[in-house]
Parts: C-alpha cells; sequence; structure tokens
C-alpha cells in the first residue's frame, strides 16, 4: 500500500482553480442556453448562477476546513456536471414550468446533505458499526414505496417513488448508499471465512451458506421488491454492486462469471415472464421497425436522431430540438446533451464521469482499511454502472432502462444520492491521501457494536 | 445576437470543455507523481531517455521460496501442507486449512498470506497470540523460510 502514497499536499488551491473552471463551464451553459432569446442575462439566470457558485465555494470551504486532504479534482468534476445538467433542464423547460427552479432547489439540498456529512461524519470508518443498521435501512427503504398510504402509487409503470408533502421521493437512490455499507462491513469482516471456508466443486469454490447467508439476503430483498416495483434499472445496478463487491473483496474471478451468467439467465427469464422487459428488450432489437416504434422505441429512436442532428460540434445549446424527445430532461439528458453538444461534447462529458470514477477507486487504492476501501470501490462502481447503464441504454447498446444519468438528470433523489456518494467519497480519500492516522476511532455508544471484530471461537465458547 | 457571435460562443463553449477536462488531468498527473518519484529523488522517465546511464538496474525477480508448511512441535508434529497461492487460515475452527488440535490455540488465530514473493503472517485477534521468532506479532510481518511461528503449543516453520 506504501508505494502508492502520494506526497502529502492538501492541494486545495488547485481544487480552487478547478472549481472555477467548472463553475464557468456550468455557468457558461446555462447563458449560452438563453443568449439568443429575449431573457438572456434576466435576473433569473444571475440568480441561479450566483446560488450554484456560493453553494460550491461554501463546499470548498468545507472540505478546506474539515477535509484538508481531500480529492482535488472530485469537487470541480461534479459541479461541472451538474452545471451542465442546470442548464439543460433550464433549457428544456416549456414556458411557465419551473422543473430547472426545482432542479436547482435539489442541488442546494442535496450539497447540503453532503456538507453534513463531510461535518459530521468526519471517519468513514464510523460507518462499519451500522453494518446491519444498513441492511435493515436498505430493505425498508426498498420496501417504503409499497406501503399503501406512502407510496405515490405507479408512475410511469414503476411503483418506485414515495410521497413527501408535495414532493415524491425514490427512496431507491438512497438504498444504493445503504446497501454498499452494508455490503462494505460484512464483506470486511467475514472475508477471510468466505475465501478460507467451504468446499471446492470443480474449479470453484463456494463458500459455506452461513458465511454468504446475510449476503444472500441483501440481494434477495433487492432483487424480490424490485421485481414487485417493476424497476428494471435498479435491480441491475443493485446485482452488479453485489458482485463487483463481493469479487473486489475475494479477489475471485468466479464470482464475475457466476454474477454475468447469473444476469443472462435473469434476463432471459424475465424477459419471458414479465411484459415490461420483454418490451424493453424488443423496443431495443427491432427498435427501426414501425410497429415497435410506435409502442416503446419512440424515445430511443428519437434521442438517435437527435444526436445524428447534433454530429460532431452539435447545434449549439440552445439551437437544437431535443424537446421532441420524451423525457429529454430526465432519462434522455444524454441524447439532448449529444444533440447540442455534439460528439466533441458528449466525449466530454463521458471522461468527466470517467475521471470521477477513477478517482473513487483511486482513493480506495490509497486508503489502509479493508471497510474503506470496500466502500470507495463500491461507491465508483455504482456511478459507473449508472452512466453505462444510461448512456448505453440512450445510444442503444443495451437496452433502455430507467436508471437516472449521475448529476445531470432532473430528479431529486437521485442528485441527493450521487452527492452523498460524492461526500463519502472526498472522506475517504481524505484519509487516503492525508497523514496515516492512528488515533482509534471515538469510542460507540452501544456495547454490542464493539463485536465488529469477531471473536476467537475460544472467547466464544468460554 | 449575431449569428458569428453566437457560433463563435458555441465553439468557444465546446473548447471551455476540453480546457476544463485537461486541467483536472494535469492536476491528477501531479497528483500521482507519474514518471517521477516524488521523495527518492530518482530520475524522471525523461532524464533516463536522454541519459540511458541513470536507468536503475531492474530489481532481480525473487522466486517465491516457501513451499510447504511444517508443523515442527505440538500435537501435530510432523504434518506437512503444500502452500499454493492461496492464504491460509490457522486455528482451531473446522474451517480453518490447517486445523490445529492445540487447546491453546483460538478458532481463527492466525493468517498466513502471499504477498510478492514472500508469506506473510498475521494475528487474528487470538486469545493467546501468535509469536514469529519469539516476537508477539502486532501487525503483519514477513516470514523467511525456517524461522518459527509458535500458535499456542503448536510451532511451524515455511520449508522451500
Amino acid at each position: 500500500m506504501s508505494q502508492l502514497s502520494t506526497a502529502l499536499k492538501p492541494r486545495r488551491n488547485v481544487e480552487l482553480a478547478l472549481l472555477v473552471l467548472a463553475l464557468a463551464v456550468g455557468i457558461g451553459a446555462n447563458m449560452m442556453v438563453g443568449v439568443d432569446k429575449e431573457k438572456a442575462f434576466d435576473s433569473d439566470f444571475w440568480f441561479q448562477s450566483s446560488l450554484l457558485a456560493v453553494a460550491a465555494l461554501a463546499f470548498h470551504g468545507v472540505l478546506r476546513f474539515r477535509a484538508k486532504y481531500a480529492d482535488p479534482v472530485m469537487l470541480p468534476l461534479v459541479v461541472a456536471l451538474n452545471g451542465l445538467g442546470l442548464a439543460m433542464i433550464h433549457r428544456l423547460d416549456p414556458p411557465g414550468a419551473d422543473t430547472g427552479n426545482n432542479q436547482l432547489r435539489w442541488t442546494l439540498i442535496a450539497m447540503a446533505v453532503a456538507i453534513a456529512v463531510i461535518w459530521f461524519l468526519k471517519d468513514h470508518r464510523i460507518l462499519r458499526r451500522f453494518t446491519f443498521i444498513s441492511l435493515a435501512a436498505s430493505a425498508l427503504l426498498l420496501v417504503l414505496p409499497l406501503v399503501p398510504g406512502i407510496s405515490a402509487g405507479e408512475i410511469l409503470g414503476a411503483r418506485v417513488w414515495i410521497r413527501l408533502g408535495p414532493m415524491t421521493f425514490q427512496p431507491g437512490e438512497v438504498a444504493k448508499i445503504t446497501l454498499a455499507i452494508f455490503f462494505a462491513g460484512y464483506l470486511s469482516s467475514n472475508r477471510d471465512l468466505i475465501l478460507l471456508a467451504g468446499r471446492k466443486i470443480g474449479p470453484l469454490q463456494f463458500p459455506r451458506f452461513k458465511d454468504m447467508g446475510p449476503m444472500i439476503a441483501a440481494w434477495l430483498v433487492s432483487i424480490g421488491v424490485l421485481i414487485f416495483q417493476r424497476d428494471l434499472g435498479s435491480s441491475v445496478l443493485f446485482f452488479g454492486l453485489f458482485i463487483v463487491m463481493i469479487y473486489v473483496a475475494t479477489s475471485r474471478i468466479s464470482w464475475v462469471v457466476i454474477g454475468l451468467a447469473l444476469i443472462l439467465g435473469g434476463g432471459f427469464v424475465a424477459s419471458r415472464v414479465f411484459s415490461h422487459v420483454e418490451q424493453r428488450i424488443n423496443g431495443w432489437i427491432n427498435a427501426f421497425t414501425p410497429e415497435v416504434y410506435e409502442n416503446g422505441s419512440r424515445q430511443v429512436i428519437q434521442g438517435l436522431f437527435g444526436m445524428a442532428n447534433g454530429g460532431l460540434v452539435g447545434t449549439g445549446l440552445g439551437q437544437g430540438r431535443p424537446d421532441l424527445v420524451p423525457f429529454a430532461n430526465s432519462d434522455m439528458i444524454i441524447a439532448s446533451l449529444g444533440e447540442e453538444l455534439g460528439l466533441i461534447g458528449i466525449f466530454a462529458i463521458v471522461l468527466m464521469y470517467l475521471l470521477l470514477v477513477t478517482r473513487g477507486f483511486r482513493a480506495a487504492l490509497g486508503t489502509r482499511d479493508a471497510f474503506g476501501k470496500l466502500l470507495a470501490c463500491g461507491l465508483s462502481f455504482a456511478v459507473a454502472l449508472q452512466c453505462f447503464v444510461v448512456i448505453g441504454g440512450v445510444t442503444r447498446l443495451i437496452p433502455l432502462t430507467g436508471l437516472t444519468t449521475p448529476f445531470l438528470a432532473a430528479g431529486g433523489s437521485s442528485l441527493l444520492a450521487n452527492w452523498i456518494i460524492v461526500g463519502l467519497l472526498l472522506l475517504i480519500s481524505h484519509t487516503a491521501r492525508g497523514p496515516v492516522d492512528t488515533t482509534p476511532l471515538p469510542p460507540s455508544k452501544s456495547a454490542d457494536t464493539t463485536g465488529i471484530d469477531t471473536p476467537t471461537e475460544a472467547v466464544k465458547q468460554a | 445576437m449575431s449569428d458569428l457571435t453566437i457560433t463563435a460562443l458555441r465553439f468557444g463553449f465546446l473548447l471551455l470543455l476540453w480546457v476544463l477536462i485537461f486541467s483536472i488531468v494535469s492536476a491528477m498527473r501531479r497528483d500521482l507523481m507519474v514518471g517521477r518519484k516524488a521523495a527518492s529523488g530518482a530520475p524522471t522517465a525523461r532524464e533516463v531517455r536522454k541519459n540511458p546511464d541513470l536507468a536503475e538496474a531492474p530489481p532481480q525477480p525473487v522466486k517465491q521460496q516457501a513451499r510447504q508448511l511444517v508443523v515442527v512441535e505440538g500435537p501435530l508434529k510432523g504434518t506437512t501442507l503444500p502452500l499454493a497461492a492461496s492464504p491460509v487460515l490457522l486455528g482451531r475452527a473446522q474451517e480453518a486449512t490447517l486445523v490445529l488440535e492445540d487447546d491453546y490455540a483460538s478458532g481463527r488465530h492466525a493468517r498466513l498470506f502471499p504477498q510478492g514473493s514472500r508469506w506473510f503472517i498475521e494475528d487474528l485477534g487470538s486469545t493467546n497470540g501468535t509469536y514469529l521468532a519469539d516476537q508477539q506479532l502486532t501487525r503483519a510481518l514477513p516470514v523467511e523460510p525456517g524461522v518459527p511461528v509458535r500458535i499456542g503449543k503448536t510451532v511451524i516453520e515455511l520449508r522451500p
């Protein structure tokens, strides 16, 4: 691990410089959107831009104060993506609609929550105490949308929303964080047992059921609820997270093989059993057939036409017609950006995601505790998989599923969850890049959580 | 606003996006110390290209020495275990790789694991501790062949 250590420099000034550039991208995009319209540089523009800038600089200030050694490029990347998303949503708002301002409100809430995570959590290792609480929390969050009274009912074919006063919220977005915490906590304590105990069948070694029980339960809960909620995208995300975290913990390629086989098998069964899955797959393979276009693939095809119209350099922000695509500001925001920024712009956006994910994995490499490594890997992978599923779906590489584009798409819950992920990654990178912290964790309040480091059999028997 | 200004702004914005990306990549490049060893003052890749004698000789690959684990003392005296590339769990628990029939060993007592060309031993929070050449382990340490490792009343050694 020590070969990977970097010089102990906070590099907060680098972050500030990059942040100014990122804000220039976000605010510049917002300016371009309305530049040829009457309302260019109106009070709305100044209000939105200054709020975004103040929030981003406040975040930077908190990092200076609380997580001095945190990764310097993560925050600028996320602010740039968030700013681009805000501008595009604002641009797509039909007269009278308020999605843009709503997204800005959620951005501010999400940044405040991420700041709170950094401010109050201080050390990600504390989360390890909540391993099984996170499992319970994930189960609760995933079941909530099915509970009558809280549930917002079926919206667009999926039951994943709950009602919170005037707003709707997708608890599954937060569940991916709590599940990652559970997987990281459980696997970091039981890694050796899963690796060493168990019988070998052929070339693959299977762990004992006892050791894998909680993991299988977590997986069944997430997959089961998602079948009832009819949300294909999230079940792919949870399953991918599950496989990757086991693979990272045990470094056994057999998990990836088993996982891919299960995804293909499960996908085949689901396409036969569930009509909505079958429709998605049909809309992917036969997208250009007129009948399929009329009921299903219209969205993808319009998005493809839009991107083709954009070409290499795009039509320019505010100059194209991305509004012709259904859900242009949420599911299809990549197609909207692809049309107006062109291939050159969309590659820049994909690269920003790539850089963000590599910084997450870099934090995982640098941090010294197994829990932090697993958590950082899981969270970065969740972001990466989401990007792959959404961008792959929009460009017709894989069937379109209902996942959100991190930081870009309109939707408060996704924004909130992804900002919390960034907050956690920043905290982990702070311990990874900072001086070695030898002080013990503050003692936990309840006694029963001290048994994280499983006692030996002798102690148990005594 | 004229078409020309709008076109200029359009390309200017794409340029700005890529300026951001290249700034971030260059910030990361310095962060990762690519081609430069920060503290040791070793020559950079570019310097080596100019003066080939500056390049250090590549380290000699060390062959993995220990091939088996031998119990030299204790109830299981004489037992040998071939070492592969996977870690070895030592303890009284049934799932251990080497199940020690030793009342003074814990269920999951210690773990031997390969890293690079060497084997390391790590105590898994055992009750009576693990001793490497009479030193109690407080962290993972490399085990050289022939050095005794004591777990309870059992002593094991790695042999080539």
